[in-house]
């Protein structure tokens, strides 16, 4: 696929990969290629999703073989550039080509198409990908209206949760009649669990400036806002990169293309608040207010920023623009399920095996999410449940793993697609402390401004850490559903609407936990501290001092050889016992 | 030494910046928010003193912004300590454990997230995911990442930490 006349050496540096310490790797290629002083060009690259591996290296030669290293620290550096790049032998134990052919080659990347395969700093790369190939087509052979019906079209539906038909937004916001028109890229991403935008910003952040130039174009706008969350100065940077370029390039600016269609682009960062995320929220953030939402209707295609008609899209939705209208809607729907067209990101985390980025057609199951593509659940352990739209979504349990990731199938177990965040949980994992985790984030980051998420969080937070605390009564848990069911009635904005709904789905399918804690004051997943007691059990203790020598506040007593004693005064149920212990003498109940 | 600086600053109202600052965004009382995060990006907090000024000059009661200010979870209106630890507490570390892991870190420098210690030297911030789920739990120091953290070895490494910042501070 390369037709360079050098072999490129191209090291994954997207957060995932600097934080597993890509630039150490790239510091010591660096070194050792000029020791060697042999001709390769080193770059960097985005996330391919295979985020376990990081940092990941990958050798190309110029004939376009690719020979791909994972977990490359700055020893397994040294020896690609001295084994395969001077000597010509491929590092075989550092190889990973057939676990990645295993894991992305049997995904269907529209949004992550370039993520983890071009330089993300590099318009040129971009553009051997067919990179601003739609714009130019849509400038030149489409009307305005054209590229509205092709997405239509496509089936394509926002990634940012609700699954608003994209089209039919874009059509609203034409229609509306205003002498000036927004462009928002919601990039605030605040699942507390979900790294889907971000990556792809970083790894292709040219494939949202097209996709907001083809929307811009759609519906009649000159000026676009990108909200990005603060914490993403990775993917800023990058995006301010290719904003750069695109503008040196007549691709962004005035008359673009030669055309008389002109579009601005302008970054705004977020400042931390969940609730922005929501539109009205964000729009109110881009004003300069406080991000409080507002009641819709008027919704943002009708009075939107300044109160104007605002297109607002989510970065995976841009992302997805530009392939469909070079492409054409029939490629993009022919993926995917009757409602549900086209693929879909999800962030793979918590016990998973390979913990990753993927995107898989609308229509598969979870099984085969997590146990195909992602490889199963961490050290064999029995899979529970699967937490799918973070905060404003729920559970699906065991039982209904075999459900097919579509907006509508997902509604009807009580989750929701969500933006992509997909935390999966094992028999270790607490539904109770999850759904307490889930509930405490919504309500830190409620915004205050409706009683029922105010205050109605407020008061089902104290219930479930009275559950987790051991100390709640069995009318409690009556009492939460129904809390729980006014909150989501009565809220204003989608946050208080869905912020009970791990809490629901939780009672839905895991109530036996709930009783367990409530009734018998024992945690099941062994999560909830206050509900656990660690013994030693003097038949198994051998003496060794291991865990005498790891307990933080030296609650172990006992010589070398004689039986250990946990003081449980002193005890913070750490745990740190009972990973020490060789011999499973350590009980925890 | 460095926290006995930045407290001297906190009692003085810096003008300079803030000017400086107003003069990017020409006054505009809409860009609140970006000339709150170019104070803080300066100074790396927004000092309370200067809210009033800040209102005068923007034409926009002081009210308005301390309630931007406090509505955003990125802004702090005190110094920071030296080092800042920010241990990520989105959903796959909480899963893996983070909870443990700030437990230890509450333990062993005696403050809890948000909060800084006596001597200046550590703050600690606790985060949503900061996209390393694959190596959770994690936290950053200095935003050097650290992986796979259980009690034991997070207090290693505050213990090392503490170490190092004795031997420096010998040195200087
Ligand atoms: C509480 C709340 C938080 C939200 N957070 C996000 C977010 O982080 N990113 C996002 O794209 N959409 C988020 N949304 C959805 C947006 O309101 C909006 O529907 C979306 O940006 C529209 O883009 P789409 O049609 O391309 O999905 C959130 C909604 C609610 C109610
Ligand atoms: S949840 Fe901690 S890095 Fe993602």
């Amino acid at each position: 696929m390369h037709d360079h006349d050098k072999t490129l050496v191209k090291v994954g540096l997207s957060t995932c990969g600097i934080a597993a310490g890509g630039y150490k790797t790239y510091d010591v290629l660096e070194k050792e290629l000029e020791k060697a002083d042999i001709d390769v060009s080193l770059e960097k690259t985005g996330c391919v999703g295979m985020c376990y591996r990081e940092p990941i290296v990958d050798v190309i030669t110029p004939d376009g073989k690719l020979f791909s290293y994972g977990d490359v620290t700055e020893e397994n550096a040294a020896r690609i550039v001295n084994e395969h790049l001077v000597q010509g032998q491929p590092v075989a134990d550092l190889l990973m080509n057939e676990e990645r052919e295993g894991v992305v080659g049997t995904q269907n990347r529209i949004s992550l198409r370039n993520c983890g395969i071009i330089n993300p700093e590099s318009l040129e790369e971009y553009r051997e990908r067919d990179g601003y190939k739609a714009l130019e087509k849509a400038l030149k052979e489409m009307t305005p209206e054209d590229v509205i019906e092709e997405v239509l079209k496509s089936g394509l539906r926002g990634r940012g949760g609700a699954g608003f038909p994209t089209g039919l937004k874009w059509r609203f916001t034409r229609q509306n009649p205003g002498d000036k028109k927004y462009i928002v890229c919601n990039a605030d991403e605040g699942d507390p669990g979900a790294f889907m935008d971000r990556s792809i910003i970083e790894g292709d952040p040219h494939a949202i400036v097209e996709g907001m130039l083809l929307a811009a174009y759609a519906v009649g706008s000159n000026e676009g806002h990108v909200y990005v969350r603060a914490e993403y100065p990775l993917a800023i940077t990058r995006l301010e990169i290719a904003m750069k370029d695109a503008k040196e390039a007549g691709l962004l600016g005035d008359n673009i293309l030669g055309t008389d269609f002109s579009f601005h682009m302008k970054i705004k960062k977020g400042a931390g608040a969940f609730v922005c995320g929501e539109e009205t929220a964000l729009i109110a953030s881009l004003e300069g207010e406080r991000g409080m939402p507002r009641l819709k209707p008027p919704f943002p295609a009708e009075k939107g920023l300044w109160q104007k008609p605002t297109c607002i899209n989510n970065v995976e939705t841009f992302a997805n623009v530009p392939w469909i209208i070079y492409n054409g809607a029939e490629k993009f729907a022919a993926f995917g399920t009757e409602k549900s067209k086209g693929t879909k990101v999800f962030a793979l985390a918590g016990k998973m095996k390979r913990g990753g980025l993927i995107e898989v057609p609308m229509g598969i199951s979870l099984r085969d999410v997590i146990f195909g593509v992602g490889g199963g659940i961490r050290d064999d352990k029995k899979f529970k449940g699967v937490q799918l739209g973070g905060p404003s979504g729920g559970c699906v349990p065991e039982s209904l793993l075999d459900t097919s990731v579509d907006y509508e199938s997902l509604v009807k177990t009580g989750a929701i697609m969500g933006s992509g965040g997909m935390i999966v949980m094992d028999e270790t994992t607490c539904m109770v402390d999850m759904a307490r985790f889930f509930l405490n984030f919504v309500q830190n980051e409620s915004c205050g401004k409706c009683v029922h998420c105010r205050l109605g969080t407020k008061r089902m937070l104290e219930i479930l850490n009275r559950i987790t605390e051991g100390k709640s009564q069995p009318e409690e848990l009556e009492l939460l559903e129904e809390i729980a069911l006014n909150v989501k009635e009565g809220a204003l904005c989608g946050l208080g609407q869905t912020g009970p709904n791990p809490v629901l789905s939780t009672l839905l399918y895991f109530r036996d936990e709930y009783e367990a804690h409530i009734m018998d004051k024992r945690c099941p997943a062994k999560v909830c501290r206050e509900l656990l007691t660690y013994t030693i059990d003097p038949e198994l203790c051998t003496g060794c001092t291991r865990c005498v020598k790891r307990c933080p506040t030296e609650a172990i007593t006992g010589e070398k050889k004689e039986v250990h004693v946990i003081e449980q005064e002193k005890c913070i149920k750490c745990g740190n016992c009972f990973d020490a212990c060789n011999f499973d003498s350590v009980i925890v109940e | 030494m460095a926290a006995t600086e930045k407290s001297l600053e906190s009692e003085a109202i810096p003008y300079e910046t803030i000017d400086r600052v107003l003069d990017t965004y020409k006054g505009d009382p809409s860009a609140i928010i970006p000339i709150l995060q170019d104070i803080q990006e300066a100074l790396d907090y927004v000092p309370k003193e200067g809210i009033g000024y800040l209102g005068d000059q923007l034409g926009v009661s002081p009210a308005k912004i301390y309630g931007i200010a406090t509505f955003y979870a990125q802004f702090r209106l005190q110094p920071k300590g030296k080092h800042t630890i920010m241990l990520c507490v989105g959903t796959a570390c909480h899963v893996n454990g983070a909870k443990l892991v700030g437990n230890t870190i509450t333990d062993e420098l005696g403050i809890k997230g948000g909060e800084t210690t006596g001597d200046g030297l550590f703050t600690y911030e606790e985060v949503a995911c900061i996209g390393c789920c694959s190596l959770s739990p994690v936290m950053l120091i200095d935003g050097e990442t650290y992986a796979m953290l259980t009690p034991k070895s997070t207090r290693k490494i505050l213990k090392d930490f503490r170490g190092k910042t004795d031997e420096q501070n010998e040195n200087e």
